[in-house]
């Protein structure tokens, strides 16, 4: 007798917690509108903003005046982990003070190599590089991937040091 | 290896083996297990790892100390807070630098944020392991909270690099308090709903209460640490035996069990979660202020020459930093005790005379992380 009603208790037990489940996710159901949270990626291109720390890829800052900030000092190339920086520098002569004065030729950045730790901005001593929050660089040549970030004719800032 | 075994109905069977990965949805990663099985029966799991070797430890002997943290992201990339952590907390150590009270409590939170994540996405795996499918999208709604908090703050969702010898990257986003305190309100109504789910689900509760049973020695006896240890007896929270950072004030419960089987794993982490909760909520409110990086600690590190040792605990058990330098910019050898590696032998043990649907609930609740196994 015991155990007939042993084995009907724990059939019901059973179904009242199948049910029990059952009813979350019964309510996700009828509350779908509320609750969504997914996102449709490629169609909110245009709305979606991601957070302003967002590490994507680097960049170097540009004025208006094609101006960089970089000084050629290197101290990015020795804080990246992964070789992913390389600093192509020149030595030209101040035309005003007739010194010789380092300027960056090529700042050649390697995104396929790059883990975005962000060791390169925290350690520029000019804040010259800063991560930009765009994603969207896949593409079909891994070639694509290595790019000059000075622009052709830019120059450094006449008031960094 | 194949012996031949004779049953009661004098019908010969035999032993053989099957190998379970390195591509198996239920090993996390590139596992391979190789079961020596008669039928259905598991007589024993021999473990092969190496297949997401990355050589970390290698690495780091040529890297400086600030770029060896970047390194650690990668390797237990669920608790990339705690890891990184470790790093900095044996520099700091072994400088002799004291972190500022404000940068103590800011890696508390990250920390218990990323072991709230953590065994939010362990959680909906191991629904989906045991065949509910629905749980992980559950956990990953939750986990998205987070995440989105570590992207504000830190600029990246997994591989973080938050910390920094010496203090952390960043000061706190204005919004962080405010999404951290959001987050909290709606998982604590979130997290009996898990209870709902899957915790009094009478097939989860057959599969896994009384299960895989790991005795409170054998989990002493095989170094078992984390809520997988303490789910067996063994008192092994190093939050609570060696305080860092702010664990010493504030104040929680060592989740201990003593019965050991996947049941007991599974609430182990569920009540973890309550705890975690409970250590944000405290200093959420009461961040102090201090500077975020400490001055003491120089551009280019140099640890006097020694032997240092770091453990904290990550979202699966102790992690521990062992380095020995020469004084030089990097370490002469870097080694890392992670917690999976040790959790995973104690596989074999565990499973031999069960069935392979429950090696597949007992490897869930070991919630392991093979990156973390391989390094």
């Amino acid at each position: 007798m015991n155990a007939i009603r042993t084995y009907f208790r724990d059939i019901f037990h059973a179904i009242k917690t199948l049910l029990t489940g059952m009813r979350v996710t019964g309510y996700y159901f009828s509350h779908a509108r509320k609750e969504i949270i997914t996102q449709q990626y490629p169609e909110n291109r245009d709305t979606l903003k991601m957070f302003d720390r967002f590490r994507g890829i680097v960049t170097l800052e540009h004025d208006e005046n094609n101006e960089h900030a970089c000084t050629g000092c290197s101290a990015c190339e020795i804080a990246c982990p992964n070789g992913t920086i390389e600093i192509v520098s020149d030595r030209v002569e101040d035309p005003e003070t007739g010194k010789k004065k380092k300027i960056i030729d090529k700042f050649i950045y390697h995104y396929s190599m790059c883990t975005l730790c962000n060791l390169c901005i925290i350690s520029c001593p000019t804040d010259a590089i800063k991560m930009d929050p765009s994603f969207e660089y896949s593409t079909f040549d891994r070639k694509d991937l290595t790019m000059i970030l000075n622009k052709p004719g830019s120059q450094i800032r006449k008031d960094v040091k | 290896m194949t012996e031949e075994v004779e049953t009661k109905d004098a019908i010969k069977t035999q032993e053989y083996f099957v190998n379970m990965g390195p591509q198996h949805p239920s090993t996390h990663g590139v596992l391979r297990l190789m079961l020596e099985l008669d039928g259905e029966i598991i007589k024993r799991v021999i473990p092969h790892i190496g297949y997401i070797h990355r050589s970390i430890e290698k690495m780091s002997e040529k890297d400086s100390y600030r770029q060896i943290v970047h390194l650690t992201d990668r390797m237990d990339y669920l608790s990339n807070h705690m890891n990184n952590e470790a790093v900095c907390l044996l520099v700091e150590n072994a400088l002799e630098v004291e972190v500022s009270d404000r940068v103590k409590v800011i890696r508390t939170i990250m920390s218990e944020l990323t072991r709230l994540s953590s065994h939010q996405l362990w959680w909906g795996v191991m629904g989906m392991d045991l065949g509910a499918l629905t749980t992980f999208l559950y956990a990953f709604r939750d986990r998205e909270m987070i995440n989105d908090i570590f992207e504000e703050t830190c600029g990246a969702r997994l591989t973080v690099n938050y910390n920094v010898p010496g203090g952390v990257m960043f000061d706190i986003h204005p919004n962080f308090q405010k999404r951290v305190k959001d987050f909290i309100k709606h998982f604590k109504t979130k997290l009996p709903e898990y209870d709902r789910l899957l915790s009094d689900n009478v097939i989860f509760r057959q599969r896994t209460e009384g299960v895989g049973i790991l005795s409170k020695e054998d989990a002493i006896s095989y170094g078992v640490t984390g809520p997988t240890g303490r789910a067996s007896g063994f008192s092994n929270d190093t939050r609570k035996h060696k305080p860092y950072s702010a664990y010493d004030r504030v104040e929680f419960k060592e989740i201990l069990m003593d019965k050991g089987d996947t049941f007991s794993r599974y609430k182990s982490r569920i009540l973890e979660m309550w705890e975690s909760i409970s250590i944000i909520e405290q200093l959420i409110d009461n961040i102090p202020e201090g500077e975020i990086q400490s001055p003491a600690v120089k551009q280019v590190i140099k640890l006097p020459a020694g032997e240092y040792y770091q453990s904290v605990e990550t979202a699966r058990g102790e992690l521990g930093v062992y380095v020995v330098s020469d004084g030089q910019k990097s370490p002469y050898r870097l080694k890392f005790r992670s917690p999976g590696f040790s959790n995973l032998f104690v596989l074999d043990h565990m499973v031999r005379g069960y069935k392979i649907a429950d090696l597949v609930a007992m490897m869930s609740t070991i919630d392991l992380v093979i990156p973390d196994i391989d390094r």
